[in-house]
């Protein structure tokens, strides 16, 4: 029907669109900055993987397993580290991401250094388009509800959110958690797909390559998250052709993109999609030195 | 077994102080963590090779061709990939940095290949032994560039006019500009001793360990940063005290406790400071106003 190749492609994309669409809800939405999503992946796909084969678990418990292990590590990592904003909590992500895979390298039973191998393929197109779109669906649940409300509040003033009686920190926390356990998810599809596992596939490139795709789709958009996902995996693909030149022009399509259009292909006008621009945090500085002066 | 642990913890973090101040110095002024830093620091160490293997240029000229060399990349650098940006959100800046970085590498990659270099030691091996310390010509000779040109980066900072200039944009841009400060002229400074620093870092990490390959930036341009981190980013004491400290711990939780851990100590110790001192061991916390 399809080429082993274009399947592999096509099942990649989907795997990206559920990391980027999660990782959506933390970046894009609540405006908290982590770089460290892939180890949420490496999680589910390592307890996922694990759960397979020492018990031989239906998949489909194993999948749940590995997601809901990566979800609780993202509800433990983020209850400390969101009281941090901005580049700390970038920091502090990208921290926890990278003790995670140290961890990873280092332990029996996740194979070490030489990685999880032997894992049964259970992973199935139909498994894939199915899990994407269910994790669409509830991702795009989750924004348009209640809570969705309050993480786009966070996300465009903290503490004005706080004053209307959001309780920020819960629901820093719940987004970060329910990021996880999609990113959880991916994780487990990956490690059945691939069948082999290593810590260096989950590391910080890999959570780079994440948050690119929700940069350049357009931050705080479901649309975008997907395109960016299929364009940045489709991309390398298509430059396959001139293999040594395929990550240069992938570099320079990154600066070339932002320099065009800041706010990716889907956003928002710059100034409503997270986080302050230099220039607006310096003249908020300067009103309210102004302000002082007056008083 | 202590002193000597301490001793290579202190020339490791020499080495991650000069790569922190490229960091610490552009967050000081505009905001952005620069993920390009460890490329430029792999042209720096690709430069000096190239210098010192094909062309026999004596050791300490090439080194300081290869800060000049390092200081361009990072001027253009900012130039194509940076300044364009400077009014857009920082996320923007901040993935134009990763494509750049992505860049930089995958351009080195294709112009030198993916083995690795060797870069010999232009001196002599010699060893200095005590009862409690054994150092080489070598290692005395990596610390003393580093502390001369931290001790030369501060008297810059602290006494000339364009020091000066600097201090003034880190504290805030506008009104420094308003001041009559040219403020991009001065970026293009920041980002050219930036460069040239890591540059420094780059060269002596390629004698030290007597390789040097395009992906070698990654790890230590890491490490710098979250040396920065440790110090409070945008002070320059603190970035210079972040490196050692991280240096230190790296070392002796690799001899202590176990070496496949040495790098999650680092990122351990990175996050206790950001929970407990999230402005650093330098930076006095900002309350935010509303």
């Amino acid at each position: 029907m399809i080429s082993a190749y274009y399947l592999q492609i096509i099942i990649l994309v989907g795997i990206n669109i559920i990391m980027a669409s999660s990782l959506n809800l933390v970046v894009g939405y609540t405006g908290q900055l982590s770089i460290g999503h892939a180890a949420f992946m490496s999680l589910g796909a390592y307890v996922s993987a694990i759960v397979t084969l020492q018990t031989g678990l239906p998949f489909i418990v194993s999948l749940l397993l590995g997601a809901a292990v990566a979800g609780l590590f993202g509800i433990l990592i983020g209850i400390p580290t969101l009281r941090l904003k901005g580049d700390y909590l970038a920091i502090a992500t990208l921290g926890f991401g990278e003790i995670i895979r140290i961890i990873f390298l280092n332990l029996k039973i996740t194979g070490g250094a030489v990685g999880l191998r032997g894992i049964p393929k259970e992973t199935t197109l139909l498994w894939v388009i199915g899990v994407t779109l269910l994790s669409l669906f509830v991702l795009q649940r989750i924004i348009n509800s209640r809570v969705g409300r309050a993480l786009i509040a966070i996300r465009e003033d903290e503490t004005a959110a706080e004053s209307m009686g959001i309780n920020t920190t819960y629901y820093k926390t719940l987004a970060f958690g329910v990021g996880a356990f999609f990113a959880g998810l991916g994780g487990g599809l990956f490690a059945h797909y691939f069948r082999y596992i290593h810590p260096n596939v989950f590391g910080f490139m890999r959570s780079i390559e994440q948050l690119c795709m929700v940069v350049l789709g357009g931050l705080g958009n479901m649309w975008g998250a997907i395109i960016g996902a299929t364009a940045l995996t489709a991309i390398p693909e298509l430059l396959r052709a001139g293999a040594e030149y395929r990550l240069l022009v992938y570099g320079a399509i990154l600066v070339l993109m932002m320099r065009a259009r800041p706010q990716g292909l889907l956003g928002e006008s710059i100034g409503q999609t997270g986080g302050r621009s230099l220039k607006r945090r310096k003249t908020l500085f300067t009103k309210i030195k102004l302000f002082r002066r007056n008083k | 077994m202590f002193v000597q642990q301490l001793v290579n913890g202190i020339i490791l973090g020499s080495i991650y102080s000069l790569i922190a101040l490229g960091y610490t110095m552009v967050y000081g002024i505009i905001m952005l963590i620069n993920f390009a830093h460890g490329e430029i620091y792999m042209f720096g160490a690709f430069a000096g090779m190239i210098l010192v293997v094909f062309y026999d240029v004596p050791f300490f000229l090439a080194f300081l061709l290869a800060m000049a060399f390092a200081g361009l990349v990072g001027l253009t650098l900012e130039y194509l990939a940076y300044r364009p940006l400077r009014r857009s959100t920082r996320l923007a800046a901040l993935i134009s940095a990763i494509g750049a970085s992505i860049f930089l590498q995958n351009l080195a990659l294709l112009i030198m290949g993916a083995r690795p270099y060797t870069f010999p030691s232009p001196f002599t091996p010699r060893v200095y032994q005590s009862t409690l310390l054994t150092i080489s010509k070598l290692e005395i000779i990596i610390l003393a560039i580093s502390f001369l040109l931290m001790i030369g980066l501060t008297f810059f900072i602290q006494k000339t006019k364009i020091g000066k200039a600097m201090r003034a944009a880190a504290q805030d841009i506008d009104t420094a500009s308003l001041m009559g400060v040219n403020v991009n002229q001065i970026i293009s400074i920041t980002f050219l001793i930036g460069s040239a620093l890591g540059a420094a870092a780059g060269v002596m990490v390629g004698i030290y360990f007597r390789t040097v390959t395009p992906t070698m930036g990654l790890m230590p341009g890491l490490k710098g940063f979250v040396a920065a981190v440790l110090g409070g980013i945008g002070r320059i004491p603190g970035a210079m005290l972040g490196g050692l400290l991280l240096g230190i711990a790296e070392v002796m939780a690799a001899a202590y406790i176990s070496s496949q851990y040495r790098d999650a100590a680092a990122f351990a110790i990175l996050i206790l400071v950001l929970l407990f001192k999230p402005a650093g061991l330098v930076g006095s916390a900002i309350q935010e106003k509303v």
